[in-house]
Formats: structure tokens, sequence, C-alpha cells
């Protein structure tokens, strides 16, 4: 039997979507959240979004831990937690949400060039809405206040992982999570990553 | 051996560096370009490893170290296969010495390709064994079994991962350094009667090659890729063959269900004997496969040759989609159908959502500060009014097309843009033909389709976009950055002296982020008769440090919106009154175009890059 951190009863196997756009940094975190389980000894498989899309497409990783998980995507209706870098896409991964999973999102809406140029509308505050509606426990990040509090837009990932930690859908523990970001992430931007988590943690669930 | 959390690709290159491989060479293609990097990075310091100049180059380097007794890997993408399959072909009749592994990437869906072709199928139709792993964990260990067969067998093998095994990420066991296997080899031995293709050789290497096949079938019937998983319980009448990472959604799809289960990792030559077995006693099989119904024929072609009684399912019988990825939902509904549902504790909950609102519709786009949006924003200025075809080609730049640039009305494969504008020009001698081609793309195949359009006195211009790099792959070199993919600093090969040679005599270089001078470089080539080339040069703001960033003067800007009307960059967003432009100054670069183009002049902070020194393109996407 594998420990699972804090979710002993509740079974050992967990799924986690990150979704957002191209360039937002989904696959550090996803790194972040892979080198926790791997330090616990869960077994873990993830599928990220690399290529084309990446260029300011939709993108998203998959994460599964425990044991007996064969592939590394997730199905309708399986996943424990979804954290969303972007509103919008946050609703398009919904259909992936357990009825009872959680969801960590970002308020701040990354405005696709399609609705800018009036090909395309998009209107962040009704995707809120509609995941207010929707979402049994949701976690709201302020994304621009967060970049503008730390000076950096650069570290939304680590926020929302803080956020997502505090709410306790992740499954790991401050501690577990902090020692990942010291093993993942260069010397140089760590205190900026440890500022950004201590951030995410002080996030309130609604 | 020690643990590592490793992307399918990385696994693969590792598996090869166990297997003692002494050359890798390949061209950069998604979803396989992270095999030869890994191989570079992790090199131990004993293997040859290039970025060749296309699939082809590629390919042939690698025979030419196998035909040694060297251990050679040749990496690319499915449609890199359609470049490099001349040398392969005749290959196969040739046959290797050492170990020769041809790793192409197949991306069903497609995510990132042109087609959804099956190098199972291409397997088939070369006559080359094809190795088909099902995870992270089976490709590092089947790659170092295909370095074994072929070097037994003497014939190149295929390894085909697909997207969700190249990028998928698994924690494994891998071997240190000290544990790679060291393979030494022969040399090259002088014998006319083995290297050289000629009728005579090939009718007997044919007989050969299919006799060697037949014998492989059988071998591959007891090779340990290749299984059957029994049925939990007696009296099971129903089947399921797949393969790759639909078999891995086929377990966790199964949820206790009792059904007996072929899984094929080398579908050419097909493991016959071993799926005889599986055929016995059943009713129904249900092929769950990607891409090509490769399996589902196999099978069919097995109940035909043994006048066996069993329905075989899948594609050709609309059990599965014809096209497209597999998704665990499509293998929970096939299996649902083919099975009946698993219990409801096992399934998983159906989560009933109302309609959401509009979803932001995000096609990927050029990147903010992309020196391509400022070639396409010069050519389409210059040539307004204007009856043009853009023809575009394989690479970041093929984001061109978007709205509002509107900039790429063709495009087809590596290098295509430059022959469909002169066959468009030939045809239509009043539209301006322009033919847009990135860096790596006109080293990789854009040099022949030049060289064809000078001698047979077509009428086009040439538009290299020089971002010195190879961009949309993850920024690899090529001949024209001056560096190899060991790290080698070396002589840049010259795309200006390589068009004046072939005799072009107009080639101007130019740097498109300087607006004024580019549009009218455009006006003054376009005009020249024959061939003519203008090249837009400016790094890829992924490999150059951005130059600070523009701002708006809120009091100055009018709210006219013509910066994002018209350049669709990123950065450029409304301010909270709807009407003004705001610059997202995190995205910013400070190229400069939307301060060049606003008629307000309430732009600036932007430092242009006035360095026309190109440092470091495109790939097979």
């Amino acid at each position: 039997m594998i420990f699972w951190p804090g979710r002993e009863e509740k079974g050992m196997n967990k799924n986690i979507i990150l979704c957002g756009v191209g360039g937002q940094g989904t696959i550090l975190a996803s790194r972040l959240i892979a080198a926790a389980a791997m330090n616990s000894g869960i077994p873990i498989l993830t599928a990220e979004t690399i290529g084309m899309a990446q260029r300011g497409g939709s993108v998203f990783s998959h994460l599964r831990l425990g044991e007996g998980v064969h592939s590394p995507l997730t199905a309708r209706g399986e996943a424990d937690l979804i954290i969303g870098f972007e509103p919008g896409e946050t609703v398009r991964q919904l259909p992936f949400l357990k009825p009872d999973g959680a969801v960590v999102v970002n308020t701040s809406p990354v405005m696709p060039v399609s609705a800018m140029i009036g090909k395309a509308p998009y209107d962040a505050g009704e995707m809120l809405s509609y995941l207010k509606e929707h979402v049994r426990h949701l976690t709201c990040v302020d994304g621009e206040m967060a970049a503008k509090e730390l000076g950096s837009s650069r570290v939304l990932n680590v926020v929302l992982l803080g956020a997502a930690q505090q709410s306790g859908a992740l499954g790991f523990t401050s501690e577990e999570m902090e020692q990942a970001l010291k093993e993942k992430v260069p010397a140089r931007f760590l205190a900026l990553n440890q500022a950004a988590f201590a951030f995410g943690k002080k996030t309130k669930n609604s | 051996m020690h643990k590592e959390f490793l992307m399918g690709n990385e696994a693969i290159a590792l598996g090869a560096l166990a297997a003692g491989v002494n050359l890798a060479a390949g061209y950069p293609g998604t979803p396989s370009t992270e095999v030869l990097e890994t191989i570079a990075k992790r090199n131990p310091g004993n293997v040859y490893v290039e970025w060749s100049v296309n699939e082809k180059a590629a390919m042939e380097v690698a025979a030419g170290a196998a035909y040694t007794g060297a251990r050679a890997l040749v990496t690319m993408k499915q449609v890199g296969l359609n470049v490099a399959s001349d040398p392969l072909m005749s290959l196969e009749y040739i046959g290797v010495k050492g170990g020769m592994v041809v790793l192409v990437s197949d991306d069903p869906g497609p995510i990132s390709s042109q087609t959804e072709q099956d190098t199972r199928t291409f397997g088939m139709f070369s006559k080359v064994p094809v190795f088909d792993p099902c995870s992270v964990q089976e490709a590092y260990e089947m790659i170092q079994e295909a370095f074994e067969f072929s070097e037994k067998y003497g014939t190149p093998v295929f390894f085909r991962p697909t997207t969700r095994i190249d990028h998928g990420y698994e924690a494994l066991e891998v071997k240190d350094p000290e544990e790679y296997h060291v393979h030494t080899y022969e040399g090259f031995v002088k014998d006319a009667s083995r290297w050289v293709i000629f009728p005579r050789l090939s009718v007997k290497n044919h007989a050969l090659i299919e006799k060697r096949n037949a014998l492989l079938s059988d071998t591959f019937s007891d090779y340990p890729g290749n299984r059957i998983l029994a049925e939990q319980e007696k009296g099971c009448r129903k089947g399921i063959a797949s393969h790759g990472i639909s078999f891995m959604y086929t377990l966790d799809s199964l949820r206790g269900r009792n059904a007996r289960v072929l899984k094929v990792a080398t579908p050419f030559p097909f493991p016959e004997k071993l799926a005889l077995s599986f055929l016995q006693g059943l009713d129904e099989v249900l092929c769950i496969e990607e891409l090509d119904p490769v399996i589902e024929r196999a099978l069919l072609h097995i109940c035909g040759k043994y006048g066996l009684q069993v329905k075989i399912l899948g594609k050709l019988t609309g059990d599965i989609p014809p096209s497209g990825e597999n998704t665990m939902e499509i293998v929970n509904k096939a299996l649902g159908a083919f099975l009946g549902q698993a219990e409801e504790k096992l399934t998983p909950a159906a989560r009933e959502l109302p309609e959401p609102p509009a979803l932001p519709v995000r096609p990927p786009v050029l990147c903010a500060g992309c020196p391509h949006r400022a070639s396409f924003y010069a050519v389409k200025q210059a040539m307004k009014g204007k009856k043009t075809i853009y023809c575009g080609d394989i690479g970041c730049y093929t984001l061109g097309n978007a709205q509002p640039l509107d900039m790429c009305d063709t495009c087809l494969c590596m290098g295509a843009g430059i022959g469909i504008a002169q066959g468009v020009g030939h045809m239509e001698p009043d539209t301006r033909c322009f033919a847009f081609v990135g860096d790596s793309t006109f080293f990789a195949s854009g040099i022949t389709g030049t060289v064809n359009a000078f001698y047979n006195q077509a009428d086009m211009t040439l538009v290299v976009l020089d971002n010195s790099t190879t961009a949309m792959t993850g920024h690899q070199p090529h001949p024209g950055t001056g560096r190899t993919a060991m790290g080698q600093v070396v002589e840049k090969v010259s795309m200006e002296k390589v068009l004046k040679a072939i005799g072009l005599k107009v080639v101007e270089t130019v740097d498109p982020l300087d607006l004024n001078a580019a549009v009218k470089t455009v006006k003054r080539v376009a005009e020249e008769p024959g061939v003519k080339a203008v090249i837009f040069r400016s790094p890829c703001i992924a490999i150059s440090r951005p130059s600070g960033h523009s701002e708006v003067d809120q009091e100055k800007c009018i709210g006219c919106g013509k910066c994002i009307r018209e350049l669709g960059c990123p950065a450029l967003n409304l301010a909270s009154d709807g009407k003004k432009t705001r610059i997202d100054t995190a995205l910013c670069t400070g190229c400069t175009l939307c301060e060049q183009i606003c008629p307000a002049g309430a732009i600036s902070g932007g430092k242009k890059n006035d360095l026309l020194a190109g440092k470091g393109g495109e790939g097979h996407e």
C-alpha cells in the first residue's frame, strides 16, 4: 500500500488536470507535482501538450497518480482536481471533473487575438459565473493582483499550486511542495517562486 | 540502475544509449524531436550526433554508419519518413551490418502534422519490421531489443511511438552510463556484390526478405512484447486486440469485465501463430487501433487463411472511428457496446453540465514580437491592390495564415511552396507569386525548388524568413546557424551565397522590423523579372533578449484600433475603457512594429534590434 498524504481513507488514485494557454507555465507546474509524487514514492503518469499549440493555443497536462493506472490520459468525469490558469480554458476542461471534484482557477483572462480583432467574442465574467454555478469546491486566485504584488507574471503556475495546496485538493503537504520547488526551480528564481507559493497559500476557498 | 522521471522521448534516447548506439542523426519534427536532443545532451562522449539537413540525409548518414557495423539511430516524424523513403526503400533490399533503428513518431489527431499516415502500414509497404511500444517503460526496453533484432536479421527496423508515448512521462529505472553496452564494430568491408544495388541483386534479396519476414512472424509470436492476457473466467467468447497507447486505454477501461486481450507490439511481420491461439474459441474480436486498421486486416487475413468463423470488428465495421486520436471516451464507449457496461461503481460518474458560454477561440498564433509578423505585414503593405498568391510552408510562419495577417494561401509540405508558386505562375502570368520559406526549411528542401525555378524561367519572389533557428520544434541549429548538434562552432552556410550561386541576380537582405525599409525592398524586388529573393533576417524572440517593451501614451492614443486590428499581436489588448490600446508588458518584446504603424505616434519605448547578424525556422513542425 502506498501512503497518500492526507487521503488514506479516500483511496489511492488521483487525477489532476492543468490547463491554460501556451506559454503560461503549465509544464513546470506538472513537473513540480510529479517531483512531489516521486519523492513520496507515488507512481505517476503524465501527458503534456507540446508542439504547435504551445504558440498561444489551448494547452493541458493530465497527471495520474497512484497504483493500477495504465494510461496517462484521464477520462471525462474522472478528474479530482483541475488547476485552471485561465477562466475560459477551465470551463473547456470542466467535463473532466468528478461531480465532487475541486477547481482552482486564475480569474484573470488571457484574451485571444480572435476576440481582440472582433472575430469571436470572449466574456471571462460569464466563464467565472458558470464555474461558480457548477463547481462545488472552487478556489479563485486573482492572477493579476498576484503578478503586481510579486512583481512578475511568470510565477502564476506556482501561485496556483500554492492555492491548490492550501485547498487540500492537491494531496501534498506544504513541505513536500517546497521540497519539489527546491529540486526543480533554478537557484536564481527560487526565492521568487517561494514567495509565489506563499502568496498562493493565502488564498481563501470560496 | 537509477530512477528518473522521464519523457517518453528521453527514455527512448537513454534506451538507445544503453544499447551502445554509435551514431544518431535526425531532422526535428514533433513529436520526435526530443529523442535526438536527449542523445546529444546525455552523450557519454563516444556517440556521434547530428541534426542533418533533412530526413533523407539523416537516413543515408545512418545507413553508412550501419554499413561499417556500427549501431545507428535515425529520428524523424511521420511526414519526415516521406522525405527519407527513397533511401529506406532501397536500403531494405541491401540490408545493414550494424543494428539500425529508424525511429518514426506517428501523430494521431493529427496534433502537429499534415497527415495521419501510419508507419505500421509503411512497414508492410517497405517490408521493414515494425516495433510499436505501448508505454514509456516499454519504449525504453523495446528500443534496446530493436537494435538486437536489426543486427541479428541484417535489416533496418522501424520503432514507431505515437505522441502519447513520445510526450508522456513516467518514472522508471534506467541504466547508469557505466552499464551501457559498448558496441565495437569491424568497419566497412568492400564487397560490390553486397553493397551495390543492381536488379539482379534486388530480385535475389527480395526473395530472402520474404523468407526472413515469414521467419520473423514466427519469432515474433514468442516475443514478450506480443502477448495474450487470458480471460478471468472460462467460457469467454469475446476478445479485444490492441496496440500502443490504445492498449493502455483498454486496460484502464476494462474495469473487471471478462475478455481475452491480444497486445500486438510487432504489427509487421504480424505474429500469426500467437494470433491464431488468441482467436481459438472466440466468436467476436474488437480491434482497438489508432490510424490504420492494421491489426484488424491482419486478423481478417488469418481468419480467411485458416477458415475461422470469428467476427472481426473495428474501423472497417464502424465500431472504432476511422480517423483521429483515440481517447478514454472512445474506448469506454466502444467497450461498453461490445462487452456491455461495466458495473456502476466502477464506471466514471457521468457529469451532466449545461452548455457553457461561448468558449474562447484559440488557434495557435505568432508570438508577440515575432519577426515573421513584421515580414508578412511588410509584403502585405507592399503588394496592396495587386493580384498575388502567397505560398506558405511548414514552420512557425504557417501561422501567418491567421487573421488579421491572412498571408498564407497554400501550405502542403516542406519546401512545396516554392514549386507551387512556380506552377501557379506558369498558369496565371498576371499573378505576382510569392513563396515564403523559413531558414531551416530552405536548407532542408528549398534549394532544389529554387534551382528548378531559375532553370525553368519562372517569375516569382522567394521570401526567406530567417529567424536563425528551427523555431517550431524548439530551436535546433541548422546549416545557417554555424552550430552543430554536438555544440561545435562551424562555418555557416550563407543563403545569400547559395542563391547567388544558383544564378539569382537580385538577392536583398533586410530587417523586417524596419518596416519602411522592408516595404520599399519588397516593392523594388518584386518588380524585377524572373526569380528574385528577399531575405528577412531577424532572430526568433525565443533566442534573443527582449530589448525592453513598448508602452501606449493613453493621452495620445486615439483609440482607432489600427494596431490591434492589423497586427494581431497577442501583446496588444484593449484598455479598461474598451477603446484605447494597452500593451501587456509581460509579452511585449519591444519590437516596435506597432510604434511604426500608429497614426497618432502614441506608442514608444521599444528598441529596434538593428543587428542584421543572425544567431541561431521551423522543422517539420
